[in-house]
This record gives structure tokens, C-alpha cells and sequence, in this order.
């Protein structure tokens, strides 16, 4: 059998820790080959050092049955690997067809040959199927967009084998359907694709074999159509994963959070939340449904006072807290696990310690009279480090040097660590593995044991099918639907988030 | 290559400028006709060879590491205080003006009270800026270049106006208020060294402490470092933005009051500016925006220049040319760090 790419018995080692430990993958022609290990497993690494970004300190490479020395990305480009990030390398305020020639642009007589350049990319564009508009200013465009400019920008430059970093984990369940339909395209017009999910789901619908690491250690090789997602699971955790949680029915007493009428616009002045009613109680789970851009950013940054809300009010236990400061919010019991984990979940530059007593820097015992006491602040982050499975060198390790997945283990830490009467969770298992989830999710509803109110955003039904007590459909800035997740199924889920109408329990129009 | 990235980086980068640095001026040199061993060893001995070029390095350093203090500080909350320069202007002029005043006050106090004056003064001057970026969104780099004009022609004004002494200057400050010392300059063979040395030594470890060790310190840092994630944890980024300017300013003052209470107990009506808060931005590149690094870089450029000065009695080398090493080491400081800067960028693609 030819490989296209062979990565034989590589080790790759950061200061206190060793990424990659005599790891092998073999991508064979025209397959999708899938990498699967907890977070902080060593995947981005391993791909990392296939895209010469980094030098492996032992094994070797071959691409299509030749020896190669990546040295650096644009080595890897020349020999046709394309990497698409999971944080896209784009430029805000250039066009489509400007970002995908950056670096590579045709020239005539000295010049960019502008029309050239607009005539390849629609060429590319329509033989993959990757719709996008080559005149639209990134800053303009989804995401879902976005990431086809990225998958644009390297066949492009001629990529025949394609890396793409946990690429759904910023989708939503639409957008992925429309990439899942492209990376077949892609196989069929000849390419080969290493895909990094943690998403058992979707390794099973759409690749061939994947190649599952555990803590930096090769575990195997397997075809995905002869093994099904529990084996694959045990496979990556070492242990069984439970996929349903055990959770008794709710108890819910008082009100916690209390929305009525919530007017709150958007940067451009649309009112997005728009006459909003919400409650949450203690004690119980409600989950928010909707498609992404329904206003639910705006709900949750007009709760934790991020941003104004125009009219309406917002009461936690009674009590008024409409349009306060951040901090007071806080202060009164509110704990935010936010979406956006590198832009307001962390300072990636502040070791993971400090990170971790971002929202209580200013107390005892991490300070006194204005001195921050290095050493209680210190044990705090080993404490929930080592409660939550946080994989990092150490606590002094800056935050930007941790996997995506333990990065949002630690802000998780830290915000149900306070355990808030009101903990908002946005998308909080985004890029965590299934063992994470499971612990999470646990985690969630142990907090709702405990009597408080939990309100869960996410754009993933099956998690907010399994967590919630009560599901909350937004749609166009308002709850459209109160729900039980045993009265419901994801269909009807599905209709009334695109804004149809509930009649009686179980039928929609 | 890996040790420009490693930790060591902010020692190794600083070293290797320097050394490049020395090797381009000796290639000047040798260029333009003169021996670079002997003007080297000129430097040298310009800098070490007598108590008195020590006291007058020492005395060299003094307002440049308050400076340099003042651009890093700002510099750490992710703000570029260019109007180093004009909040020293107006610091030294508060500095000198309490100086004259208080005829008979103990020195304990009207030194104190003398210095306290100009940090005040510099970290006024600094506040308008940062009120306007806070507030307004205007950008820091075109105000505090603005401040500086400003402080140059007020400063003048106010003492041609209400403090002019025969000479284009001010009177002598009293004695009670000055940080000159004969015991200092005895021992260092009547060089014009004085007590602020000292103050600049305590100003490093009040930034050293305040940055690292405080609640301040903290927010100052996080909002240097991520203005959402600070807002998110209650941080008030304007606030923050503005006593980062503020503390900058005051810095950037104490720095004045050296010149005003020590070096020369007087201010005269200035042509021009004096260059001090300019050479302040070298000093923290090469300091790495640290306390300790910002001292040693004091050191090497107070050194370099007073040494410079030998090398052209000596060599006949123009003290230009030590400028023009200045200005390589800087070059190397910068580059490096853009090449440090670029590879950081290329590598966090690929993290997720
Ligand atoms: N630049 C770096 N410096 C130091 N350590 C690093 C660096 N990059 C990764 N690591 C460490 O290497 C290990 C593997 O990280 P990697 O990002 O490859 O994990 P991953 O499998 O992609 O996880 P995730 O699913 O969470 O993204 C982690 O323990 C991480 O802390
Ligand atoms: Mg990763």
C-alpha cells in the first residue's frame, strides 16, 4: 500500500512535558483519516510538526514514499500540505479573493493581476463546491465562510493533502453538514485528508480509518467501519465513557434570574433580543436552543453586564441588576463560563495560577490590603488543577502554552469552582473530548444538586437534549418555546428554532 | 536560534545587540579611517579607568533610568508613552520651583516634598493623554508627542515669565532642597555626582514591586495584555489605562527633579528638548520593559556616553560615533524582537 504521508515513531518534547511519544500515522491516497485523543493529547502538536511548525526531536517523514525534512510551513506547502487552523489566519479588512492570493499573487507586468487572480478562485471555487463571495471583506462573512476561504487559500497553493484542526468545533450543526459535504468532494477530486475532531459522530459518518493517541503515545490504528464509538472512546479515555448522564429529575424552588421584556441591540444598533422573557430557577438546568446570531451573545453580555441593555429588566434573586458593572454582577453570584475563551475567557499571556483567580484576584486570601499572596493563589490553581484534569506542565505555565481543550478545562475550573446562584455556561464543552464532556456535564448538574440556577447555551441539541430540565428556544431575540426534553425530540427542536410554531406538546407546524 | 526564543531571551537578545552593535561602529570606524582597538580601549578607559568617570556615569544614568522606568511602565499596560520627554520637562521645573521656595525647611522634608512635587507634575502632564485615550479613543503616541511641544514652550514661558535669573535661567535652588553632596563628589574626584542615584534605585523597585506584586500591578498587566478578558473579569480598563499613564508620568517627573535638584540645581530656558525622556524608549527596549533590565541599559547607554567622550579627546573618534552604536544596538533590540515576534505569531497558528 502507497502512503501519501508516513509519520514514523515521532517524538516532539516542550519544557516538562513530551507531546509527542514515538507517535506513527499513515495517511493513505484519497482517504479521510481521522486523529482522535483527549485534549491535550498531542494532535495539534503532531500536525503541527507534519506542517513544519515544528521540528520533531526524533523520526522521520516521508511524503509520497520520499524522505522529507520540514523545515518549515512553506516546505510544506511545496510538497502540497495544506493546513486549515482551527483559528483562521485571515485578514479582517481584505476581500475574499485578496486573502486567498496573499502571498502567492499573480503578477503581469509587475503588477497583482487582480482579474486573474478573481477568475482562479471562482475556477477553484466552483469545482469543489466551496460557495463564497470573492468580494466580500472578511470582517463581513461568516464563519462558516471564513473557514471555506481557508480551505480555498490552500488548494490554492496546490495542497493535495489536507490538515484540518478540529475545524467543526466552530460550526454550527448547518455549517458542518455543508463541510462534511465538501471534504467528500475533496476525496472524490483526488485529495487526502487528516481531520481532527472530537466528535465521535463524525468520524463515523464520514472517514475511512482514524488513528487514536493517548497522552502522547500511539495507541492504534483502526477502520472506522469495523469498530463503532464506545470502542473508539475506551480507545482514546483508557476506560469505558459514559454517554448519557445520570441525572435524577430536577427540584427546582425560588426564581434566580428573572428577564422581562429585555430589549438589547447589537453593535450596529439592531435591537437582536428583543422583548426577551426568561426565567431560571434553583435547582434546575434550562438550556437555550437557537441558531447562532438569534441574539443569544447579546443576552448573555447584557446578564453579566458586558453590554447595555436598552429597556427591560434583568432581577437575580429579586433583586434589580439591570445594566451593572461586570464586577458587581459577579459579585452578586453570577459565574460566566464565556464563548469566546482566547478573547474573554483568559489572558493567554498570564500563567495559568493567575488565570485562575481572574475574577477574585482582589480577595482574600489571594490578596491583602492590595498584595497579591503569590502562594495561596498558587495552591488554588494546583488544587483545581488537579480537580478538573487540567493537563499542564504546571501551574506557572503561561495559559497560551496549554491545548485548546484544557485552556477551556481552566476557565471551567475557575467559574464553577465559585459555585455562582447563577452559572452561565456558553458553549462550555466546545472543544473538550468525550471524557471532558461527561465530566463537565456531571459537573453542570451536580451544581444544580447543589440548588443553583444553571442557564446553558448551546448550539449542539444533543447536549442540550441530555443536560437540560427545560429548554428554552430563542428566535429572533425571544423565547418562541418552553420545552421539556422528554416531551420533545430534536426535529421538533430543529422546526422551532427556525421559528414554527408549537401548538400543543409534540406538534409543531 | 533557540536561545533567542527560549526564556533567556530577553538576556541573550540585549547581549548579542550590544555586541553587534560595537562590531558595526568598529566597522564604521575602520571605514572612515580611525583604529577601533584604540578608541574601543579609549571608550573603555572613559568609563572605568577613575572614580571620576564612574561618578559621572553614575550621575549619567540617574534621570535616564526614571525614564526608562516611565516608557516600560506605560509600555507594560500596552500603552506607548512617547511624552516621556515633556512630563520630565514639567517635572524638573515643579522640582526647581519648590526648590526655591521654603528658605530654612529641614532637607528631610523639602527634598522629599521637592520630588513628590515633580512626579506630581509629570504624572499630570501624562494624564491628559491618557484621559484622552481612555475617553476618547485618541491615539496616546500623537498626544504625548503633542504634551511635549507643549511642555517645552510652557516651561519656558513660566520661567521667563516669573523665575527669570540673569543667565536665561532660574535662580539656585536653597541648599536644603538639593541632592548634590560634597562627601559624594569628593570621592569621586569633584565628579557631579549626588544622592539621586538612590531615588532612581528606589523608583526601580517601586515598579519591580508595584507591577509584580500588588492587585494593580495585576490589572495594569491584564489590561495590557487582553482589554476583553480584563472587562469580562470586572477590570475597569479606562481606569486602568488612565493610572497606567499617570504612574508613567510621574516616573517620567522624578526624572526631572534629578536634573533640577541634583545634576544642575537650577533650570535653564530650554533651546531644545534634553533628549533624556527620547533615550528613555531605548533604555526600556533594551531593558526588556523590566525594572532590573531598565537599570543595566541605564548603565551600558550612561556608560557609552560619558565614555564617549574620552574615546574623542583620546582617539580623535567623534562622540557621534557612539551614537551611531546607540542607534545599532537599538536597531539589533528591535529587530530581534521582530524576528522573536514574527516566529511567535507563526508558531501560535497553529494552536487552537
Ligand atoms: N508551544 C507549546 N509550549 C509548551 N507546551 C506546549 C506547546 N504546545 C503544546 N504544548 C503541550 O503539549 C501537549 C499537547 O498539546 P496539543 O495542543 O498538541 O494537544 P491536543 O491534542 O491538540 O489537545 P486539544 O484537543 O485540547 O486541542 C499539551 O500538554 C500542551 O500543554
Ligand atoms: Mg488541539
Amino acid at each position: 500500500m502507497e502512503y501519501v504521508i508516513e509519520m514514523r515513531n515521532i517524538r516532539k518534547e516542550f519544557p516538562g512535558i513530551v507531546a509527542n511519544d514515538n507517535i506513527t500515522l499513515q495517511l493513505r491516497k484519497g482517504e479521510i483519516h481521522a486523529l482522535l485523543g483527549e485534549n491535550g493529547a498531542g494532535k495539534s502538536t503532531l500536525m503541527n510538526v507534519l506542517f513544519g511548525l515544528y521540528q520533531p526531536e526524533k523520526g522521520e517523514i516521508h511524503v509520497r514514499g520520499k524522505k522529507v525534512n520540514i523545515t518549515d510551513p512553506n516546505v510544506a506547502n511545496e510538497l502540497g500540505i495544506g493546513m486549515v487552523h482551527q483559528h483562521f489566519m485571515l485578514v479582517e479588512k481584505f476581500t475574499v479573493t485578496e486573502n486567498i492570493i496573499l502571498g502567492n499573487e499573480p503578477t503581469a507586468k509587475g503588477q497583482v493581476d487582480v482579474k486573474k487572480a478573481a477568475k482562479d478562485v471562482e475556477a477553484i471555487s466552483k469545482q469543489y463546491g466551496l460557495s463564497v463571495d470573492p468580494n466580500a471583506k472578511i470582517e463581513d462573512i461568516s464563519v462558516g465562510m471564513q473557514q471555506r476561504v481557508e480551505i480555498l487559500k490552500t488548494l490554492y497553493r496546490g495542497a493535495d493533502i489536507l490538515i484540518f484542526d478540529e475545524p467543526t468545533a466552530v460550526l454550527t450543526p448547518q455549517e458542518i453538514k455543508e463541510l462534511i459535504t465538501i471534504m467528500k468532494k475533496l476525496i472524490s477530486e483526488g485529495k487526502s485528508i487528516i481531520l481532527i475532531t472530537h466528535k465521535l459522530k463524525e468520524i463515523m459518518e464520514v472517514s475511512d480509518r482514524c488513528t487514536v493517541i493517548r497522552r502522547g503515545v500511539g495507541i492504534g490504528t483502526v477502520n472506522v467501519a469495523e469498530t463503532n464509538q464506545d470502542e473508539l472512546a475506551s480507545m482514546m479515555v483508557g476506560r469505558e465513557v459514559n454517554f448519557s448522564i445520570q441525572k435524577t429529575p430536577s427540584n427546582p424552588s425560588n426564581e434566580t434570574l428573572e428577564i422581562s421584556s429585555l430589549v438589547v441591540e447589537d453593535a450596529r444598533k439592531v435591537p437582536v433580543v428583543n422583548g426577551m422573557n426568561l426565567s431560571v430557577r434553583s435547582g434546575e438546568i434550562v438550556g437555550i436552543a437557537g441558531v447562532d446570531g438569534n441574539g443569544q451573545s447579546e443576552l448573555i453580555e447584557a446578564i453579566t453586564g458586558l453590554r447595555k441593555a436598552k429597556s427591560g429588566s434583568i432581577k437575580l434573586n429579586g433583586k434589580d441588576v439591570t445594566n451593572w458593572k461586570p464586577r458587581r454582577v459577579t459579585e452578586s453570584g453570577i459565574g460566566h463560563i464565556p464563548q469566546d475563551r482566547h478573547k474573554h475567557g483568559l489572558v493567554l499571556d498570564f500563567s495559568i495560577g493567575e488565570n485562575m483567580v481572574l475574577q477574585t484576584y482582589y480577595k482574600r486570601p489571594f490578596s491583602r490590603n492590595g498584595i497579591l499572596n503569590f502562594s495561596s493563589i498558587m495552591d488554588k490553581a494546583k488544587s483545581l488543577i488537579k480537580e478538573y484534569d487540567v493537563r499542564t506542565p504546571s501551574e506557572m505555565t503561561p495559559a497560551r502554552a496549554l491545548s485548546g481543550g484544557n485552556q477551556q478545562k481552566a476557565i471551567i475550573a475557575r467559574e464553577i469552582d465559585r459555585s455562582p446562584n447563577l452559572l452561565i455556561a456558553a458553549q462550555p464543552t466546545r472543544g473538550l473530548d468525550v471524557g471532558a464532556i461527561e465530566f463537565i456535564h456531571a459537573k453542570l448538574v451536580e451544581e444544580r444538586d447543589k440548588g443553583k440556577a444553571v442557564l446553558l447555551i448551546s448550539f449542539e441539541l444533543e447536549e442540550i437534549m441530555n443536560v437540560s430540565d427545560r429548554i428554552a428556544v430563542i428566535y429572533e431575540g425571544k423565547i418562541v418555546a418552553i420545552v421539556r426534553p422528554e416531551e420533545t425530540t430534536e426535529q421538533e427542536l430543529g422546526l422551532l428554532m427556525a421559528g414554527a410554531k408549537r401548538k400543543k406538546a409534540g406538534e409543531t407546524t | 536560534m533557540k536561545l533567542l526564543k527560549g526564556k533567556w531571551a530577553s538576556i541573550t537578545v540585549p547581549l548579542l545587540s550590544v555586541a553587534l552593535g560595537l562590531l558595526v561602529g568598529g566597522v564604521i570606524m575602520l571605514v572612515s579611517g580611525y583604529n577601533p582597538i584604540v578608541a574601543y580601549a579609549a571608550l573603555f578607559n572613559g568609563i572605568f579607568s577613575n572614580t571620576y568617570v564612574i561618578g559621572e556615569t553614575i550621575r549619567q544614568m540617574t534621570p535616564l533610568i526614571l525614564s526608562g522606568l516611565a516608557v516600560a511602565f506605560a509600555f507594560r499596560t500596552g500603552l506607548f508613552n512617547i511624552g516621556v520627554e515633556g512630563q520630565l520637562l514639567v517635572g524638573w521645573l515643579a522640582s526647581v520651583y519648590v526648590g526655591l521656595q521654603f528658605e530654612g525647611l529641614s532637607p528631610i522634608v523639602h527634598i522629599p516634598l521637592a520630588i513628590i512635587a515633580a512626579a506630581l507634575a509629570g504624572a499630570i502632564w501624562a494624564f491628559v493623554p491618557g484621559f484622552l485615550k481612555a475617553k476618547y479613543q485618541v491615539h496616546e503616541v500623537i498626544t504625548t508627542i503633542m504634551m511635549n511641544y507643549v511642555a517645552l514652550h510652557v516651561v519656558n514661558a513660566i520661567i521667563r515669565t516669573y523665575l527669570l535669573a540673569p543667565g536665561e535661567r532660574t535662580d539656585q535652588i536653597n541648599a536644603s532642597a538639593s541632592l548634590q553632596s560634597p562627601f559624594l563628589e569628593s570621592i569621586t574626584d569633584f565628579s557631579r555626582l549626588h544622592y539621586g542615584f538612590v531615588v532612581a534605585i528606589i523608583g526601580a523597585i517601586i515598579m519591580w514591586f508595584l507591577l509584580w506584586k500588588t492587585t494593580t500591578g495585576y490589572e495594569l498587566r491584564s489590561v495590557g495584555f487582553n482589554k476583553y478578558a480584563s472587562e469580562y473579569a470586572g477590570i475597569n480598563v479606562q481606569r486602568n489605562i488612565v493610572l497606567s499613564m499617570v504612574i508613567s508620568g510621574a516616573f517620567a517627573g522624578a526624572a526631572g527633579a534629578m536634573e533640577g535638584l541634583g545634576t544642575y540645581g537650577y533650570m535653564t530656558v530650554m533651546a531644545d528638548f534634553t533628549g533624556v525622556g527620547f533615550d528613555g524608549i531605548a533604555v526600556a527596549l533594551l531593558g526588556a520593559n523590566g525594572a532590573l533590565g531598565v537599570v543595566l541599559a541605564s548603565a551600558l547607554f550612561g556608560g557609552l556616553k560619558i565614555g564617549a567622550l574620552n574615546m574623542q579627546s583620546v582617539a580623535q573618534v567623534p562622540t557621534q560615533l557612539v551614537e551611531i552604536v546607540i542607534a545599532m544596538i537599538i536597531f539589533f533590540v528591535a529587530s530581534s524582537y521582530l524576528i522573536h515576534w514574527i516566529s511567535n505569531r507563526v508558531s501560535k497558528r497553529g494552536k487552537i
